[in-house]
């Protein structure tokens, strides 16, 4: 049986819903870990850093996140080659730990953005991304205030030239630099994305465009 | 001792919130304004013998993301 752990720390909100999802869609034996773990649960499949307030996003939103106990062992699995999803604040924790580049800034127009938006999918060819077609319209919520995504532009160049950028807003929503809303790190077993697909996984949500994601990570793992 | 840290955007990085700040200055009446940027100041009371090596580590570690932002450290 898959096993997968979603990571909770003080100030997480989406931790069940992260659960939840992984639960449902590809029946792993989910477990929720407090941040003050220095060890993960053995033989994990995926590890789920999810959306949320950690710390109160104090000093930048995931910083303090980035440097819990527990962290420490999600990048030693990160570089085992262990798949690891950031949503949200999972995706700010993620470039904050260093696991993936670039950084997430207040959003442009200052304000907090929740609503649903279109998504392009821009490489269906990672674990990830494989329930989806390049090129696909999906979409799926955001809510968050820091979803700016930053980086210097070669890094950006890289970026697009190794299809690390995962998806890319349909629509200004934040800032965005080239409009990515997603990335992965350099080996594609790191996926950080700031819309929340845990949140669009049945029709009774307004969509299931979410759950294509868990649906085809479960292809890639099994 | 005290040490205060400066921590600043670096040049070319959009600074949403120093443009609302600047925003609101100018919806008080005051003009001749040109920009305005956002930082923070991080107050550190320590022993004398925390070296610089270590305020800098920390800095790096976790006081600044060395992406988007800068340091300058004070000491008293």
């Amino acid at each position: 049986m898959m096993r997968a752990a979603v990571i909770q720390f003080p100030g997480s909100n989406c931790d069940r819903d992260m659960a939840v999802a992984i639960r449902d869609i590809t029946g792993a034996d989910t477990s929720i870990v407090w941040h003050r773990e220095s060890a993960l649960p053995t033989g994990l499949d995926l590890i789920a850093i999810p959306g949320g307030f950690s710390y109160g996003d104090y000093l930048r939103s995931g910083a303090m996140a980035a440097r819990s106990p527990v962290m420490q062992a999600v990048i030693a699995a990160a570089g085992r080659g262990v798949p690891v999803l950031g949503v949200c604040n999972g995706f700010q924790i993620l470039t904050e730990a260093g696991l993936l580049p670039g950084a997430l800034m207040r959003n442009a127009g200052i304000r907090f953005v929740c609503r649903t938006v279109g998504l392009t999918v821009e490489n269906s060819q990672s674990m990830f991304t494989s329930g989806y077609a390049a090129g696909e319209k999906i979409h799926i919520p955001v809510a968050h205030h820091d979803g700016n995504f930053f980086a210097d532009d070669a890094t950006l160049d890289r970026l697009e030239g190794e299809g690390r950028v995962a998806f890319r807003y349909a629509e200004p929503v934040n800032g965005s630099a080239r409009n990515i809303a997603g990335v992965f790190n350099d080996a594609g077993n790191v996926l950080g994305m700031m819309p929340h697909p845990e949140r669009m996984i049945e029709a009774m949500q307004g969509g299931s465009d979410g759950r294509r994601l868990f649906e085809g990570l479960i292809r890639e793992i099994a | 001792m005290k040490t205060r840290i400066f921590v600043t955007l670096k040049n070319g990085v959009l600074d949403p919130q120093g443009k609302a700040i600047h925003h609101a200055i100018e919806g008080l009446g005051f003009s001749g304004v040109h920009d305005v940027r956002a930082g923070r100041l991080i107050e550190i009371e320590h022993e004398p013998g925390l070296s610089k090596a270590d305020l800098e580590s920390m800095c790096t570690k976790l006081l600044a993301n060395m992406v988007i932002e800068n340091f300058e450290i004070e000491q008293a």
